[in-house]
C-alpha cells in the first residue's frame, strides 16, 4: 500500500519545527509502523536527505522508548499498543498520517520526533523506590502478600514510562505515571513504611517539573499501551490525603497539593 | 595458559574463602574512588546502585534516554533460584549441576557454584525492593518450570519478569542518583576504553544529543553492556544492542572468550518478510503448557486443526521423553531446524513449527492460560494477527543471547587490570549454552553480590584518582574516536548502514548460525572482510557529527560488528567439536546430537587482538572438573 505522511521535523530544541510531507511506498501489511518509517528513512538517505529521527529500541512494546503521536493519538489508533507494536495492516491504501512527537510543556523536543523525558526520571528519583540496601533483607517468603494485592501492584508496575499518558492529557499531567509508581509500592507491605513520604515528595516533584494537574479527562488511560487504570490516580489521592494527617507528610511538602 | 584464579578448597567453600582473603576499602576511603559503569540493564543498574550505596563515586552511562530501558527489560519468563519452595528436590548443588550440564560442560565449576549459591539472596533482595512476583492464594511465592530442569525453580512476574527486576534495580539506582553517589549519563555511548600503564582508567564517550566527544577518568571500569546477537542483524535484542563497548575493550587488550557460543532461542515469531527489523521472542515458559509439533508428512498444507492427532509429530516429546517440551534451548532449536529442513515446517516458506496450547486449554481452561501468559498471547496477536487461544502459535528459532563475551577471572576482572565485565557481556557462567531464566540470575548476581566484594580487592591496591583525564592517553583516545567518526561521515558512498548490517547478518546466519561447517566458516571468513572493505569505501552516513545523528550511531556499531563477525567465525572454525549452541555438522552423533571432544577442547578459548586484518592469538584456559564428571549431555 501507499500512504502519505506528514511528519514533524525540527532540527533542535530552539529551532522552529514544521510538518513535512513524505510518501511511503510499497508498504506491506505485515510491517510494523516503525519498519514503515525505516523504509521511508532508507529512501531519504539514498536521496541525500536527512532521515527522520525517532526514539525506538526494543521494538516489542516494553522498553518505553518509542513515542509518536499518530493522527492526534499517542502510540496511534490501536488500543493498548505501542508504536513499535502497531502494524500496518491497520492502515489502508491512500491513508494520510500525521506523525508528531509527544506534546507537553515538560517534554521539550530534542529533534524531530524525539523528546526529552528526563522529567519522568526526576519524579522517580524523588522517591519512587523502597529505601532498601543491597543485602541484609529477610527471606522472600517471610512477609506474605495477599495474591490480590500482589496482582494489583503488578497492574500498576507494568508502566513502561513512555509518557503517552502525559502526551494524551489536555493538561499535560503526569498523574497516571506518578500514581502507577505510588500505587505499586503502596500496595506492598515492603512499600508501606515510606508510603506517606513517597506520595508527598513524588507529587511535589511532579508539580515542579511543570506537569499540569489531573482534570479527570481519562485520556491517559485511553492512551496507555499497558492499560494502566485511572483508579490508581484515585489511589494516589487517597494516599496523599492520608499522608496529610501524618507529620512526615506535612514536613516534606512545602505547599499543600491543590489538585 | 590463562588462569581463572579460582580459590582452592572444596567447591562450597570457595566463595567464602575468597571473600575472606580479599582486601577491603574502608568506608571513609570509598568516596575517594571513582568507578565507571557502562550499561544500565540488570547487571549495570545493580552494580551502579550497590557501589553507590557502599559510598563509591559512580559514573553510570547508557545509550538510552533512561536507565530503565536497558534490554533486560524485555526478558519475559523468569529468574531461577535454588529456594526449593515447592519442595520438589531442588538445592544449590542441583542448580549448579543443571547449569553445568546445560552449558554442555564448558563453564567454570567455581563460578557456576557461586552463582547457584547467591541465587536465593537475589530473590530476597528483589522482594524487598517491591518486585511483585507471582504469588499463590496463601501469599507465598509461586514457581514454574523452565528448560533443562526437572524442578520448578523459576520465579516470575507474569511474562514481564525482566521488566520488574530491572525496575527494581532502576529504583535502587535512582535512589543513589538522588543521594549523589551516582551520576547518570543517559544518551551517552561508550566508544573507547582508555588504558593507562596497562590498567583501565577511563572511557571515551559520545554524547548522542550534541555529538560532543569527551572522556571520563575513573579508578576502575565495569562493562555491563550486554551481548552481541545483533551481529545476526535479526535477533531478539533491542535495535541499539551492540558489541562496541566490549569489542573496543578487546582492541585495547582485553581477551574475548568463546565468541562462537551463541544461543538461538527456539520459540520466536517467524520472519515475515525482507522489511523485518527485529524478531520477537515468545517466552520459554510457554513450553510449560504448549506442545511443539509439526505434521508427520512433508509438504502438508492443511490448517492445523484439520490435522488429526495421529498425523502429528510431537518431536520434542518423541526425541526427549524425560524433558519433553522443556528440552534446553540449543537442543529444541536444532530439533526444530531439523524438521523444517526435512520439509515438514509450517507457515510461509516452511520455516516454522507449531506451539499448541489446545491440550492445556482443555485441561486448565482458557482463563488459566490467559492468567499465565496473557501478555504473550496479546503480543503474538499484535504481530501476526492470529489468535493463539484458537489456533497454535507458529514459532521458529532466532538469535537471542550470547554466552561468549570478554574473558574474566573469578573476580570478574578481564585481562586488563581494573576492567571488570558483568552480565551477558562476560563469558563466565553459562558455558556453551545458557538455560532459560538464568540470564537474569547472573546479571543480578554479578551486580548485587559479587562485584561489590571483588572490586574492592582491586581498588585497595590502587591509589585513588591516580590518573586524570588530562593524561595523554585520554587525548589520544578521543582523537582516534573522532577520526573514526569523521571518516564514516566523509565516505558519502552509495549504500546505507542498514544494507551493510543486513548483508552481514545474512552471512552470519547462513554460515555461523545454527549449523556450522568448516567449508561454510571458511566462506564466512572470506565474505566478511570483503564486506568490511566495501563498507569502508561505500557506506553512506548522512548529516554531521555535531548533532543527534542516529545513522552515525548505527554506523559505529556496524563497523564493529563487521570486525567482530570475523572473530566469531574464526572461533567457530577452530573449535572442532559440537557443544551447546555451537554445532559443527562434522561433529555429531549418529542420532544427530552434538559430539563434544573433551580430549581436545575442554577449555575456554580466549582471543587476543593483534590488528584488524591480522589473526588474533588464541589463549586457552583449561576447564577442570573436580566435582562433576564429564558426561554426555543427554535429555532423553
Amino acid at each position: 500500500m501507499n500512504l502519505t505522511l506528514y511528519v514533524w521535523r525540527q532540527k533542535g530544541p530552539d529551532e522552529p519545527g514544521r510538518l513535512e510531507q513524505y510518501e511511503a511506498k510499497d508498504i506491506s501489511p505485515e510491517m510494523s509502523f516503525l519498519e514503515m518509517l525505516d523504509v521511508v528513512n532508507e529512501d531519504l538517505i539514498k536521496g541525500g536527505k536527512e532521515p527522520i529521527a525517532f526514539d525506538h529500541d526494543c521494538r516489542e512494546g516494553i522498553c518505553g522508548m518509542c513515542s509518536q503521536v499518530i493522527n492526534g493519538i499517542p502510540h496511534g489508533p490501536q488500543e493498548k499498543t505501542t508504536v513499535c507494536q502497531l502494524h500496518m495492516r491497520h492502515f489502508k491504501e491512500g491513508d494520510i498520517l500525521y506523525i508528531e512527537p509527544w506534546r507537553a510543556r515538560a517534554f521539550p523536543v530534542i529533534k524531530d520526533l524525539i523528546v526529552d523525558r528526563s522529567a519522568l526520571e526526576r519524579i522517580i528519583r524523588s522517591g519512587g523506590y523502597i529505601s532498601v540496601h543491597t543485602g541484609g533483607v529477610p527471606d522472600a517468603n517471610a512477609i506474605l502478600i495477599p495474591k490480590a494485592d500482589a496482582e494489583t501492584a503488578m497492574d500498576a508496575s507494568e508502566c513502561i514510562g513512555c509518557g503517552a499518558c502525559i502526551a494524551a492529557c489536555p493538561n499535560g499531567s503526569a498523574m497516571l505515571f506518578t500514581a502507577a509508581k505510588v500505587a505499586h509500592l503502596a500496595m506492598l507491605p515492603q512499600g508501606r513504611v515510606e508510603a506517606a513520604q513517597r506520595v508527598c515528595v513524588m507529587t511535589e516533584a511532579m508539580l515542579k517539573e511543570g506537569f499540569g494537574n489531573c482534570g479527570n479527562h481519562y485520556e491517559c488511560q485511553a492512551a496507555c499501551p499497558k492499560g494502566i487504570k485511572v483508579q490508581f490516580i484515585a489511589k494516589l489521592n487517597r494516599e496523599f490525603m492520608k499522608a496529610q494527617t501524618k507529620d512526615t507528610g506535612r514536613r516534606l511538602v512545602s505547599e499543600p497539593f491543590s489538585g | 595458559m590463562l588462569d581463572g584464579k579460582c580459590p582452592s578448597g572444596p567447591l562450597a567453600e570457595k566463595w567464602d574463602k575468597r571473600c575472606r582473603e580479599m582486601k577491603l576499602v574502608n568506608p571513609a576511603n570509598k568516596r575517594k574512588y571513582t568507578i565507571i559503569v557502562v550499561g544500565t540493564g540488570l547487571a549495570g543498574a545493580s552494580t551502579a546502585a550497590t557501589l553507590g550505596e557502599l559510598g563509591y563515586n559512580v559514573e553510570a552511562f547508557c545509550y538510552q534516554d533512561s536507565p530503565r530501558r536497558g534490554h533486560s527489560i524485555a526478558a519475559q519468563g523468569g529468574i531461577n533460584a535454588a529456594k526449593n519452595y515447592p519442595g520438589d528436590g531442588d538445592s544449590i548443588s542441583r542448580l549448579f549441576y543443571d547449569t553445568i550440564k546445560g552449558g554442555d560442560f564448558r563453564a567454570r565449576e567455581a563460578n557456576v557454584y557461586r552463582l547457584a549459591m547467591v541465587s536465593n539472596t537475589i530473590i530476597d533482595q528483589c522482594v524487598a525492593q517491591g518486585v511483585p512476583f507471582a504469588r499463590d492464594y496463601a501469599g507465598y511465592l509461586e514457581n514454574r518450570s523452565f528448560g533443562g530442569a526437572q524442578v520448578s525453580r523459576t520465579f516470575y512476574a507474569r511474562g514481564q519478569t525482566g521488566q520488574q527486576l530491572l525496575l527494581g534495580a532502576y529504583a535502587a539506582l535512582s535512589r543513589q542518583v538522588k543521594a549523589g553517589t551516582v551520576r547518570l549519563h543517559p544518551r551517552t555511548e561508550m566508544l573507547d576504553l582508555v588504558v593507562v600503564d596497562g590498567e583501565a582508567k577511563g572511557i571515551t564517550v559520545r554524547d548522542l544529543v550534541t555529538g560532543a566527544m569527551s572522556s571520563y577518568a575513573g579508578d576502575a571500569v565495569c562493562l555491563c553492556t550486554g551481548g552481541y546477537a545483533n551481529v545476526f542483524y535479526l535477533s531478539t535484542n533491542a535495535m541499539g544492542s551492540n558489541v562496541t563497548a566490549t569489542y573496543r575493550a578487546y582492541k585495547k587488550g582485553a581477551f574475548f572468550a568463546n565468541p562462537c557460543y551463541t544461543q538461538i532461542h527456539p520459540t520466536c515469531i517467524p520472519v515475515s518478510g525482507d522489511h523485518q527489523s527485529k524478531l520477537t521472542l515468545m517466552s520459554e515458559s510457554l513450553r510449560n503448557d504448549g506442545r511443539v509439533w509439526v505434521p508427520k508428512e512433508k509438504g502438508n498444507r492443511r490448517a492445523p486443526h484439520e490435522i488429526p492427532e495421529s498425523e502429528r509429530d510431537y518431536f520434542l516429546e518423541r526425541k526427549y521423553p524425560s524433558y519433553g517440551n522443556l528440552a534446553p534451548r540449543d537442543i529444541a532449536s536444532r530439533a526444530a531446524k531439523e524438521v523444517c529442513d526435512e520439509g515438514r515446517g509450517v507457515g510461509p516458506g516452511g520455516r516454522g513449527v507449531y506451539l499448541d496450547f489446545a491440550e492445556a486449554i482443555g485441561r486448565l481452561g482458557e482463563e488459566k492460560i490467559r492468567e499465565r501468559y496473557g501478555n504473550l498471547f496479546d503480543m503474538y496477536e499484535k504481530i501476526t494477527a492470529e489468535n493463539a487461544y484458537k489456533e497454535p502459535m507458529r514459532i521458529y528459532p532466532a538469535p537471542h543471547y550470547t554466552m561468549g563475551g570478554l574473558w574474566v577471572d573469578y573476580d570478574l576482572q578481564s585481562t586488563i587490570p581494573g576492567l571488570f565485565v558483568l552480565g551477558e557481556a562476560n563469558f563466565s557462567d553459562h558455558g556453551a549454552n545458557r538455560l532459560g531464566a538464568s540470564a537474569l540470575m547472573q546479571g543480578l548476581a554479578d551486580g548485587y553480590f559479587i562485584i561489590p566484594y571483588t572490586i574492592a580487592n582491586y581498588l585497595a591496591r590502587t591509589q585513588p584518582g591516580k590518573v586524570s583525564r588530562d593524561h595523554a592517553e585520554f587525548r589520544k583516545s578521543r582523537e582516534e574516536v573522532d577520526a573514526l567518526t569523521k571518516k564514516l561521515l566523509s565516505l558519502k558512498g552509495n549504500r546505507t548502514v542498514n544494507e551493510f548490517h543486513r548483508e552481514l547478518g545474512k552471512i552470519m546466519w547462513e554460515y555461523v548460525g545454527m549449523a556450522r561447517s568448516e567449508e561454510g566458516l571458511k566462506e564466512a571468513l572470506k565474505l566478511i572482510p570483503e564486506l568490511r572493505a566495501e563498507f569502508w569505501e561505500n557506506v553512506k552516513v548522512p548529516g554531521n557529527g555535531a548533532e543527534l545523528n542516529q545513522q552515525l550511531e548505527k554506523a559505529c556499531r556496524v563497523a564493529d560488528f563487521l570486525e567482530f563477525g570475523e572473530l566469531m567465525a574464526r572461533d567457530a572454525l577452530h573449535r572442532n567439536e559440537s557443544c551447546g549452541g555451537h554445532f559443527r555438522v562434522e561433529y555429531q552423533m549418529p542420532d544427530g546430537e552434538a559430539r563434544r571432544d573433551d580430549e581436545n577442547f575442554c577449555y575456554v578459548a580466549a582471543w587476543e587482538f593483534r590488528g584488524v586484518d591480522k589473526e588474533p592469538e588464541l589463549h586457552k584456559e583449561p576447564l577442570v572438573f573436580e566435582n562433576v564428571p564429564l558426561a554426555v549431555r543427554s535429555y532423553k
